[in-house]
């Protein structure tokens, strides 16, 4: 039997006045690869930031492996620790999640916090610097890098945990198609791995390599759910929810018109 | 002013900081002597020098460090052309201004007297502003090689062998990483602003340009502070610092921290009055 990784039931929240989830209601099973589709505005990011413990809901209740997730859980540090262990996340702007003053001190610092003795440290930061071939990034402070590295350097500092559930915001924005694919890459890598990855994003173009599962939101809630090749095949889903853009291009008579228009068409 | 005058300097202001700082970032990089020793031993060694500068009593052993700190220079492959910029026109200017009104007011022997204004130049008030001037020109030389030679991370963490808290290496480095990511931010914020500016705007424009274009830097800073402190919650931060120590020190890391020592206390020896 699946167990269920996380469990959201009729959860809102709100940015003081703006509503961002507004009874957003979902499961997601252990192991498995779900994508959260969405137009921006849609509350993909905050329902990360609630699965992550970043933020808690205003009503409803988050789980996390049958556990509600409340800054009341969270002050008990072993839970904490073991949750932090377990769960990592992306940022979409990797300039927040690069604070540190160089590459190596960035992918350490959550080993640290989570108080690893100083040669496994040391170990696993190189190991995970190696895999992403970054390792010649060691020394360098994040502003001298460049998007593409910021992001792999972003993804070293979370995997360094080796988290068994993975929460990824946006991973592919703001990245040239070379660092998009290598992105893509990864991910797909991780299919039947046992590792649970739930991803934010509104990149049509990607999502059967990335996802195994789909929920698509809109004004804060979940408005379908399906396999990928069942979403993407539901035009009206797609335009209603602001997922498919209009494409003008010209015909061989000479006539110019637009309409909605899937990249994984093409 | 102009319009393009006060964006082209506020631009050019941005880019130069960015540029001091890569400048610095590469100059760490280089094959030189300071570049290959151990950060706490060029902070500990450096310490002793600046002390030694600014409690010497004669100005031959000012100069003799003055000296030293050109040779470590030239030894770490830092231009000479850098630190004048850099350092010296700026810490003469800075001392000059305090110094000047020494070379007339200290009571002393007549040295010189100004042509035409026939102001007195005392010979103990050139002494006070030559000894002034040389220790703050020696004591910042020597400073500025230590960051010049050094990545600043890697002088930050060296601070903790004086006993810094490590909270504050921290937020110290964190500082300084933001800082030029607003830096950058400012400066696109600008270029945008002059890709859409034709004609001259008047100094009330400039003013109010330059108060909205603070507001949103820190409207931004806010939220940037907001997600980061997000960010390092989610990778296990609750409120305790923990940093690695990642510095070897080896024999001949040990030796150059012994000489530099003995050179600082030979210097203060030397010094007294």
């Amino acid at each position: 039997m699946t167990t269920r990784i996380f469990e959201v039931q009729d959860v809102r929240y709100c940015y003081e006045r703006v509503v961002a989830l507004d009874g957003a209601s979902l499961t997601v099973p252990s192991g498995v690869r779900v994508a959260l589709l969405g137009a921006n505005g849609s509350g993909k990011s905050t329902l990360l930031r609630l699965l992550d413990g970043l933020y808690f809901a205003e009503s409803g209740v988050v789980r996390f492996a049958g556990e509600p997730l409340t800054e009341a859980r969270f002050e008990d540090e072993s839970f904490s620790f073991d949750f932090r262990r377990r769960v990592g996340i992306l940022f979409q702007n990797p300039d927040v999640q690069l604070f540190n003053p160089s590459v190596f001190d960035e992918v350490a610092f959550g080993p640290l916090q989570l108080r690893w003795p100083p040669e496994e440290i040391r170990k696993r930061v190189g190991a995970i610097l190696d895999a992403l071939h970054i390792a010649h990034l060691k020394d360098r402070p994040p502003h001298r890098l460049s998007g593409g590295e910021k992001k792999r350097v972003a993804i070293a500092s979370v995997l360094v945990l080796d988290p068994q559930v993975l929460l990824l915001d946006e991973p592919t924005a703001a990245l040239d198609p070379q660092s998009q694919g290598q992105m893509i890459d990864m991910i797909s890598a991780w299919k039947d791995t046992g590792r649970t990855v739930v991803t934010a994003t509104h990149d049509l173009h990607s999502v059967e390599d990335i996802a195994d599962y789909c929920f698509v939101f809109e004004a804060g809630r979940v408005l379908a759910e399906g396999t990928p090749s069942d979403i993407l095949q539901d035009v009206g889903l797609l335009r209603r929810t602001g997922l498919l853009h209009s494409h003008r291009h010209t015909h061989p008579s000479g006539e110019i018109h637009s309409h909605p228009h899937q990249h994984h068409d093409h | 002013m102009g319009s393009h005058g006060f964006l082209e300097g506020s631009i050019q202001g941005f880019l130069r900081a960015l540029e001091h700082a890569l400048e610095s970032e590469e100059l760490a990089r280089r094959n030189g002597l300071l570049q290959s020793l151990d950060p706490r031993v060029k902070l500990i060694g450096t310490l002793g020098l600046v002390l030694a500068a600014t409690t010497s009593r004669r100005l031959a052993v000012i100069a003799a460090l003055f000296a030293l700190a050109c040779l470590l220079a030239a030894c770490s492959r830092v231009p000479l052309r850098t630190l004048m910029f850099r350092t010296w026109a700026g810490a003469l200017t800075f001392t000059g201004v305090i110094a000047l009104p020494a070379l007339f007011l200290t009571p002393g022997p007549l040295f010189w007297r100004l042509p035409l204004l026939g102001f007195p130049v005392t010979l103990t008030g050139l002494r006070t502003a030559a000894y002034l001037v040389s220790r703050v020109e020696t004591a910042a030389t020597l400073s500025m090689l230590l960051v010049l030679c050094t990545p600043w991370s890697h002088v930050l963490k060296a601070l903790r062998v004086l006993r810094v808290p490590v909270v504050l290496v921290v937020i110290l480095g964190m500082t300084y990483r933001y800082i030029l990511l607003m830096i950058a931010a400012a400066r696109e914020m600008f270029e945008s602003r002059r890709s859409r500016t034709v004609g001259r705007l008047d100094a009330g424009q400039r003013r109010r340009m330059a108060v909205s274009a603070a507001g949103v830097l820190l409207s931004r800073t806010m939220q940037l502070s907001g997600d980061v402190y997000l960010a390092m919650q989610a990778r296990g931060f609750r409120g305790d610092v923990y940093v690695l120590d990642e510095f070897r020190m080896d024999g001949r890391n040990w030796v150059w921290l012994a000489l530099l020592i003995a050179l600082g206390g030979a210097a203060v020896w030397a010094g007294r009055s």
